[in-house]
């Protein structure tokens, strides 16, 4: 470890972001995910010759949406250049990216991080281009095969400065992302399915020098957790070819996630020369200030501003804070819920765990259940005055889930209510006395657990339905005072 | 100075076999337009705005809206070789 001391670490991120539009960037195919290969291309995403490739204007908007949000300058003229490279997955031999005059540059994302504090991690640019085919390939086989579906589909390309200097670092950046892209509602930030990809260009040199070390970039991670074990395992290896004496290779390498390390791609990298050069087959495109406000008003608070003001107005810890801003339609629920109902720390507890878990359980959005916030406020209430148990309040929770009814309504038909009536209370605590000297000779010896057993007991003569604060108090007063 | 490597390297970049007579020749060729560029450049440019585009249209947007594809049929018609609706292509990764 204290060798590792001498290094300090420089990480910047690539993110490739499928744009969720109905059609492809240049062309009327569908823009979707999986299905039978090679069933949504045309001959302009073939790239057959005399197709010309037609400007989706939706992808304008949605990356104006974007540069926004990342606190992007957006270039008022941008236009599209082809990246010129041979490869089976691109059928023209060339991607229409954008090289110098991208639609966003110069931007910036507040990150969260552990200890509290706010990290800015600047956005050098981020620009449209389009994605390309899907190879596979199998370890038997001696050939490759192509599936087009995919090329064509929009992609901003989001390209961090190396502001990062660990791998929790680009971790904790990579989750604010793609919730700051969630909240914008333009992809389903998905790794499983790749609308959400990274890459992870990381180089080390010696504390306190200014000029960056040889970089490697770092492909194939297929999750947030995957990007952070590929950067410490990077960071390891060149740290040990360093001291070594050796040289860091400027190369690409495949993160591998059976054995956890990452290998270099010899195979067919040959030097990149990608001759970029205007794209003659689109034209030039002016992005108006008067588009740039209109998109602005379309941006719905953020999620740091969200957290802030969590924080701020509701009083909410840290964590509830952070734990409520993961998930836009809970943090709206929420809302209402406080509207309602003073006690904010109560609302995060009951959402933050049993209806967090409910919804995840149903892999749907809180708006998309039958929880309303008056039911849950409901519920609290009754918990609160005694009235159902802690244990029946998860049930009802659950019945709400399943059926939709009233918190009241399933108590009672439930039976849930909790028996605090006193003469059945009494009685039951005569009982329990008699039958357990023993237990009674401990509590008088300030063994509170035996309290917690008696109580215990109680429930069960009563099904659960005991209110153990009360029959607690009862026992203690009998046990005391006679 | 276009030597006949920086010839063979750009022909390789575009996948084009040369003979060797046609690297020599091309090594000139290429050295008359390099030139002629550098004849270019010693023009007075810096007011004038790049031409990324000789049309003067800008702007030309398609809605998004969704029209048929080609069948599967239809788009691996011109495949060399093809192998459960995909195009089957020499391998990349060994």
């Amino acid at each position: 470890m204290e060798t590792t001391q001498q290094f300090e670490t420089v990480i910047g991120l690539e993110v490739h972001l499928q744009l969720k539009t109905k059609t492809k960037i240049f062309c009327s195919c569908a823009n979707d995910f999986g299905g039978e290969p090679n069933t949504r291309t045309c001959p302009v995403c073939l790239g057959l010759p005399g197709t010309l490739p037609v400007f989706n204007k939706q992808v304008l908007d949605y990356g104006i949406k974007i540069g926004l949000a990342l606190n992007c300058a957006i270039n008022n003229v941008i236009k599209f250049d082809r990246k010129n490279y041979y490869y089976p997955d691109l059928p023209k031999a060339y991607q229409i990216s954008q090289f110098d005059l991208p639609i966003a540059k110069d931007g910036f994302l507040l990150v969260p991080s552990l200890n509290n504090e706010l990290k800015k991690i600047r956005i050098h640019r981020a620009h449209l281009e389009e994605d390309a085919g899907k190879l596979m390939h199998d370890a038997v086989h001696p050939y490759s095969l192509v599936d087009y579906n995919r090329t064509g589909t929009p992609l901003m390309e989001i390209v961090s400065s190396p502001d990062m200097h660990s791998p929790q670092d680009a971790y904790d950046y990579l989750q604010t992302l793609k919730l700051t892209l969630q909240y914008l509602d333009v992809s389903d930030c998905d790794m499983e399915k790749g609308s959400l990809r990274c890459d992870a260009n990381v180089s080390i040199r010696p504390k306190g020098e200014t000029k960056l070390g040889t970089k490697t970039e770092l492909k194939n991670m297929n999750s947030f957790k995957a990007v952070k074990a590929a950067l410490e395992y990077e960071i390891a290896r060149q740290t040990s070819v360093m001291l070594s004496g050796d040289k860091i290779i400027q190369e690409t390498r495949l993160w591998d996630e059976n054995k956890q390390m990452t290998f270099s791609m010899r195979s067919k990298e040959e030097a990149h020369d990608y001759r970029y050069f205007p794209e003659p087959d689109l034209v030039p495109f002016t992005i108006s200030d008067e588009k740039i406000q209109s998109i602005k008003k379309m941006i719905p608070e953020l999620p740091i501003d969200k957290y802030h003001r969590f924080i701020e107005h509701y009083h909410l810890s840290d964590y509830d804070a952070r734990l409520l801003i993961q998930d836009a339609p809970l943090a709206d629920f929420f809302e209402i819920c406080a509207k309602n109902f003073h006690d904010t720390k109560k609302i995060c507890n009951w959402l933050n765990t049993q209806v967090l878990q409910e919804l995840n359980e149903r892999k749907a959005p809180i708006s998309k259940t039958l929880l309303t916030p008056d039911n849950l406020i409901m519920l609290i209430q009754k918990t609160d005055a005694g009235i159902i148990s802690n244990l029946a309040a998860k049930d009802v929770l659950k019945i709400i889930f399943e059926t939709g009814k009233q918190t009241e309504q399933i108590i009672e038909e439930q039976g849930l209510a909790q028996i605090s009536d006193d003469v059945t209370l009494e009685k039951i605590a005569d009982d329990l006395i008699r039958e357990n000297q023993k237990v009674i000779e401990q509590i008088k010896n300030g063994e509170q657990k035996a309290l917690g057993f008696l109580i215990g007991q109680a429930m069960k003569k009563m099904n659960g339905k005991a209110n153990p604060k009360k029959i607690g108090d009862i026992l203690q007063r009998r046990i005391f005072h006679g | 100075m276009i030597s006949q490597e920086d010839v063979q390297y750009v022909a390789s970049l575009s996948r084009i076999h040369l003979k060797k007579d046609e690297v020599e020749c091309l090594s000139k060729d290429l050295e008359k337009i390099v030139d002629y560029i550098k004849k270019l450049e010693s023009l007075e440019t810096a007011n004038i705005q790049p031409t990324s585009h000789v049309l003067p249209i800008q702007n030309v947007f398609r809605e998004d809206i969704i029209k048929p594809s080609l069948s599967q049929k239809e788009a691996l018609h011109f495949s060399i070789e093809q192998h459960q609706g995909c195009f089957k292509v020499p391998k990349i990764i060994e």
